[in-house]
């Protein structure tokens, strides 16, 4: 376990590296001219020298590598440069955006498996027969369902026609988090209801089940203290690998809703080209999404016997 | 006394296999949606971009039977003529990926060695970025434009294409039938276009046409944001964004594209599934 684990520290050096280097490249090539945005932005003039200065001050004039090294260095010690438009640092401003795209984050989450797991198995346990075919055609709508034209129609409904919550912001409480939510929960369920079900039909197709049946276990007994014992390690696992996905995907939904998350803050640097702001967003989801899957592997690993038993004892 | 009334017809209990007849059905609505896509300037009512500001913001009616936008211009119109831009760079875009990734997948699993984990390596780079971040990321930098969007979710797509690509590659490369061919002196060319590119093309279609789904919606997804098409172009993640301020009052104006992104993406999911189930019935087992 120890070797694995490791194993799986070491080969997440040059993925990181990797994700800094390919940002650093991206970003570069576009804010050559970073004082120009600069510029712009402030809406004041710059004469060429204080350009100039402002370059060197950036260490713009120096060859790409050393300026990878440099700007590596200070990444490292949380020095992610300032934003062009607020002029705050950077990476404090991503800190303090980040607990309202977690927030919003695990309610989606909570509200997927609520669906998806007792939809799954029922759906597992009907095969074939109406209740599992009402339920794959819906988690197949919400599969054809883009999430920018979910929110909007929840926002229809739900905030413009009865009211019962607000269009928009996080200022409301509770009630400003249910149609984002529920926007991100829709996608995700209709995925991992297929999911749930594809893993249960497995287990109830393995020969021990057919050998309880054959010695008269009660069928609920079979499928709440062994089918769904088995299957759970997997339905954990699919669940925790697309919780960096929906990480991600938060941008769309959050700049609809106006959630003060990252999400959000990505979309209007991008509106207003301040690449720092950029840069350390994909560079942080990048690194959240790279970590939450390798713990999840390595609790995978750690929880499955065949696999931990089989590693300890070799 | 005669036998014949003796006989009893038991029922049979086996399911019919409409996998055929599905994918016939489906690839005819599919074609009939490339070529209304392909034709859209010919078969619009009316010119999706002429402005008509005296009759803007109309309710869907006779005339207009999806309303009229903002500006007066035809829904259904823009709706069709939508379609040419978000069906066709979502096509082009999956015909780029699946093209790429599996090049650099059988390479990679043919050839072997360092240059495979090199690339391999440069690949998880590209998988570590979650859901559309790194998209959003590029199309941000190199500005609008639907061509940057494809851009953009081409080097973020490829990868899944090599990964498939390369494992199938793997596993097919120590068959018999392939050192056979080997030991004939079949050349490498021919190696891969009569021998190992059949043998996993299954997979890899498959993946494919459930991809063009994902990518319309993706696509949409950053023109709605505005970093795809850019205004005027008719696409119908632009035209929902646009039509966002004016949801309370005229909600037909996103009800239209969203409904077309609905059931395109619907179709080609449709398709997909059935794909699957002919090319690749082992994974569809447990349907």
């Amino acid at each position: 376990m120890k070797k694995y684990m490791i194993r799986r520290f070491l080969q997440l050096i040059p993925i990181l590296i990797g994700i800094t280097l390919l940002s650093f490249a991206l970003m570069h090539s576009a804010s050559a001219d970073a004082i120009d945005v600069m510029e712009s932005n402030t809406g004041g003039v710059m004469s060429e020298e204080a350009k100039q200065k402002a370059r060197e001050e950036l260490g713009l004039d120096k060859p790409l590598l050393q300026q990878y090294a440099i700007w590596m260095g200070n990444v490292l010690t949380g020095d992610m440069g300032t934003s062009y438009v607020s002029g705050k640092p950077v990476f404090s401003t991503f800190v303090s955006k980040l607990p309202a795209t977690i927030y919003l984050t695990i309610t989606s989450i909570l509200l997927t498996v609520l669906i998806s797991i007792p939809l799954g198995i029922l759906s597992a346990v009907r095969q074939n027969r109406f209740t599992d075919y009402l339920i794959r055609f819906l988690s197949f709508i919400g599969n054809s369902l883009p999430n920018f034209f979910v929110s909007l129609l929840l926002i229809y409904f739900f905030a413009l026609k009865l009211g019962w919550f607000p269009v928009m912001g996080n200022a409301q409480g509770w009630k400003s988090i249910i149609l984002p939510t529920l926007t991100l929960s829709i996608a995700m369920a209709a995925k991992y209801t297929r999911q749930v079900r594809a893993t249960v039909l497995e287990e109830l197709n393995k020969d021990y089940v057919l050998g309880a049946r054959a010695r008269g276990v009660k069928e609920n007994r079979i499928l709440y203290f062994s089918v769904l014992k088995a299957s759970m390690l997997t339905i954990v696992t699919l669940l925790a690998l697309s919780i960096g996905s929906l990480l991600g995907g938060t941008a769309i939904v959050e700049s609809i809703f106006m959630w003060d998350g990252v999400g959000k803050m990505a979309v209007d640097a991008i509106t207003m080209r301040d690449y720092p702001v950029i840069q350390a967003y994909v560079i942080w989801m990048a690194v959240i999404y790279v970590m939450v899957n390798l713990v999840t592997d390595i609790i995978y690993h750690y929880l499955d016997p065949r696999i931990r038993l089989g590693q300890e004892g070799a | 006394m005669s036998d014949t009334n003796n006989i009893t017809i038991r029922k049979q209990k086996v399911v019919k296999d409409y996998t055929k007849p599905k994918l016939i059905v489906l690839s005819v609505l599919v074609f009939l949606l490339l070529a209304a896509a392909a034709f859209a300037p010919k078969i619009v009512p009316y010119d999706p971009y002429l402005q008509d500001l005296g009759n803007a913001l109309q309710p869907p009616d006779s005339v207009h039977i999806f309303g009229t936008d903002r500006y007066g211009r035809d829904m259904l119109s823009r709706v069709i003529m939508g379609s040419q831009t978000t069906i066709y760079s979502a096509l082009l875009l999956v015909i780029i990926i699946t093209v790429t990734g599996t090049a650099v997948g059988i390479f990679c699993g043919y050839h072997g060695g360092r240059a495979d984990s090199v690339i391999m390596r440069i690949s998880d780079v590209f998988l570590a970025f979650p859901g559309m971040v790194f998209a959003i990321a590029v199309a941000g930098v190199t500005g609008g434009g639907i061509l940057n969007a494809v851009i953009a979710l081409a080097c973020i797509s490829w990868p899944k294409f090599a990964r498939i690509a390369r494992s199938q590659v793997m596993t097919i490369k120590s068959s018999p039938f392939i050192a056979a061919a080997k030991l004939a002196g079949t050349g490498t060319v021919k190696m891969l276009f009569k021998h190992i590119l059949p043998n996993i093309a299954g997979p890899i279609i498959v993946t494919a046409v459930l991809d063009i789904g994902t990518m319309i919606m993706e696509i949409a997804g950053l023109s709605f944001l505005g970093l795809g098409a850019m205004p005027p172009i008719a696409e119908w993640g632009s035209m929902m964004s646009n039509g966002r301020s004016m949801l309370q009052t005229s909600p037909w104006v996103i009800l239209a594209p969203g409904c077309a992104i609905f059931i395109t993406v619907m179709l080609f999911n449709l398709l997909g599934d059935t794909v699957r189930d002919v090319l690749d019935p082992r994974q569809s087992k447990n349907k």
